[in-house]
């Protein structure tokens, strides 16, 4: 399996939420509803206060649970590579793969009633593009590439940074990283 | 430490703030299937031990109900879809990963075994209305032929609802992502309890004294089983991890608490644990109604909290500030 990952920077990301407007313009996402947020993580007591500001979405993980459960084949890893695609043409709406994920990231699309999710923009990865949110970013604090390659710019920043993932006890292996 | 999704707004309809995305369709659904998998079982389990003459409903006029009570679960089921024109899809493939798709196949297997179930029994179970058809030479011969066969056809029955009355449970218990679920003691909980029902069911309908009190006593063995799973359900939950501690305290605490400890454990299965008991030494005659009845609330009630709480339990969570109703001031 090719595994393709994003990387984001929380120490550069502001939280302005131009990911968010991205994804939305770029995938005609129906008002309301969204395949991607930004999380604002305060710790500590006033007056010293850290805040963390995570864009959040599908995690793309290795061992997608929403994979295992879907009864038709609808949630399936598109060509080999660790994104996660949902064919509507398969899709029944049971809603299986939304209990399934451990990140609540997918939503009924509403009025079509198929599942819809971040697809990692693989219509522009096929074309040698980043994902829209990443091409947007006005801080460059995302990167995407290939894990499998030693030489990309993931591999690199994951080689020499101090990195997390979300809630890796879920053993998802979530393939979305955040440099802290 | 606070964690909130505030810098962009996210109110999936369903999926937040708290996941709600499965409602009564489903609790519905696992009830009917579970009373079902115990409507088939019992009718078979009696043919094949021969009770004709004790447990003459059981026999003859139980499995038709079997039939009646899944086609109305299957049809909450449909309704619960929101990509209703695509259903088919879950008959062109078989994901063994997936234990929806392994129960989409067992409803399919469920159905022939139970018609056949009542044809082999129509004659005696519904006479009046075999009586109407029987001239027919056809069905003459397909009453005979199911007849000649019929405790092949309930050797048939018995995996059949077993697999069903434990797949209900193994359903939820797969979702690695809820933690309320994720216990294989859902499979056996969800099985005894629509086994219980399904016993529940017939006492409450079978005619014979003799066959209701037989029931009214399988089923008080059942409900023995049930609160020792439950039992054990405890112990997992409230010696797991960190996501199931929250799930233990809102279900023995918190918001649920009330519907598990005074609807489920009480009015569903001690109070009829206790009239059965005294209905079998032949006490309290004119109440025999009661424990059957709230046995088959206590089932229903076992999967609403099974449902709804299992999708509140989660991994992750943020208190979501967005309110809709500013995006529609902006207007």
């Amino acid at each position: 399996m090719a595994r393709y990952a994003m990387v984001i920077d929380t120490l550069l990301c502001i939280g302005c939420g131009d990911c968010v407007v991205a994804c939305k313009t770029e995938n005609k996402v129906p008002e309301g509803l969204n395949r991607d947020w930004v999380v604002e993580a305060t710790r500590g007591t006033y007056p010293n206060l850290t805040t963390e500001f995570r864009s959040e979405r599908c995690n793309h993980c290795s061992h997608a649970t929403c994979v295992y459960m879907c009864p038709t084949g609808a949630s399936h890893h598109w060509k080999d590579t660790n994104i996660v695609l949902v064919d509507p043409n398969k899709c029944t709406g049971c809603k299986a793969c939304i209990a399934a994920c451990p990140y609540d990231a997918r939503l009924i699309m509403h009025p079509g009633g198929y599942i819809d999710k971040c697809t990692f923009c693989h219509h522009r990865v096929e074309k040698g593009l980043d994902p829209a949110c990443v091409s947007t970013c006005p801080t460059h604090c995302m990167y995407f590439g290939l894990l499998d390659d030693p030489s990309s710019e993931v591999s690199e920043l994951l080689r020499t940074r101090n990195y997390k993932v979300l809630a890796p006890e879920t053993g998802n292996q979530p393939n979305v990283y955040y440099l802290t | 430490m606070l964690e909130e999704i505030l810098v962009t707004a996210r109110s999936n309809p369903h999926v937040d703030p708290v996941m709600d995305v499965w409602g009564w369709e489903i609790s519905v659904y696992l009830f009917m299937g579970g009373l079902s998998a115990g409507i088939m079982f019992f009718s078979a389990l009696m043919l094949l031990m021969k009770k004709d003459r004790e447990t003459p409903f059981a026999v003859n006029g139980l499995a038709l109900l079997g039939l009646v009570v899944l086609s109305l679960g299957m049809t909450t089921l449909f309704l619960d879809l929101s990509h209703k024109l695509f259903v088919w899809r879950f008959y062109t493939t078989f994901e063994p990963t997936s234990p929806m798709s392994w129960g989409a196949w067992i409803l399919i297997l469920f159905y022939p075994v139970a018609v056949l179930q009542v044809l082999s029994t129509f004659r005696t179970g519904y006479p009046f209305f075999a009586g109407l058809v029987d001239s027919l030479p056809l069905v003459t011969k397909i009453f005979d032929l199911a007849e000649r066969y019929r405790r092949l056809i309930a050797w048939l029955a018995i995996p059949i609802a077993v697999g069903l009355g434990i797949y209900t449970g193994i359903l939820l218990s797969a979702f690695s992502a809820r933690p309320f679920w994720n216990t294989g003691l859902l499979g056996p909980l969800f099985l005894v309890s629509g086994l219980s029902t399904g016993a529940a069911l017939t006492a409450l309908i079978a005619r014979q004294h003799a066959e209701k009190r037989l029931f009214t006593l399988i089923d008080a063995g059942l409900i023995v089983a049930e609160l020792l799973i439950v039992a054990l359900l405890l112990i997992n939950l409230a010696t797991g991890s960190r996501p199931q501690l929250e799930a233990a305290s809102m279900l023995l605490g918190g918001s649920y608490a009330g519907w598990f400890w005074g609807v489920f454990i009480t009015l569903g299965l001690l109070i009829p644990l206790l009239l059965e008991y005294f209905e079998t030494r032949g006490a309290l005659r004119n109440l025999a109604m009661l424990a059957p009845v709230l046995v088959l609330i206590g089932g229903y009630v076992l999967r609403v909290i099974a449902v709804d709480l299992g999708q509140e339990t989660t991994w992750i969570d943020y208190p979501s500030e967005f309110n809709t109703q500013l995006l529609e001031r902006l207007h």
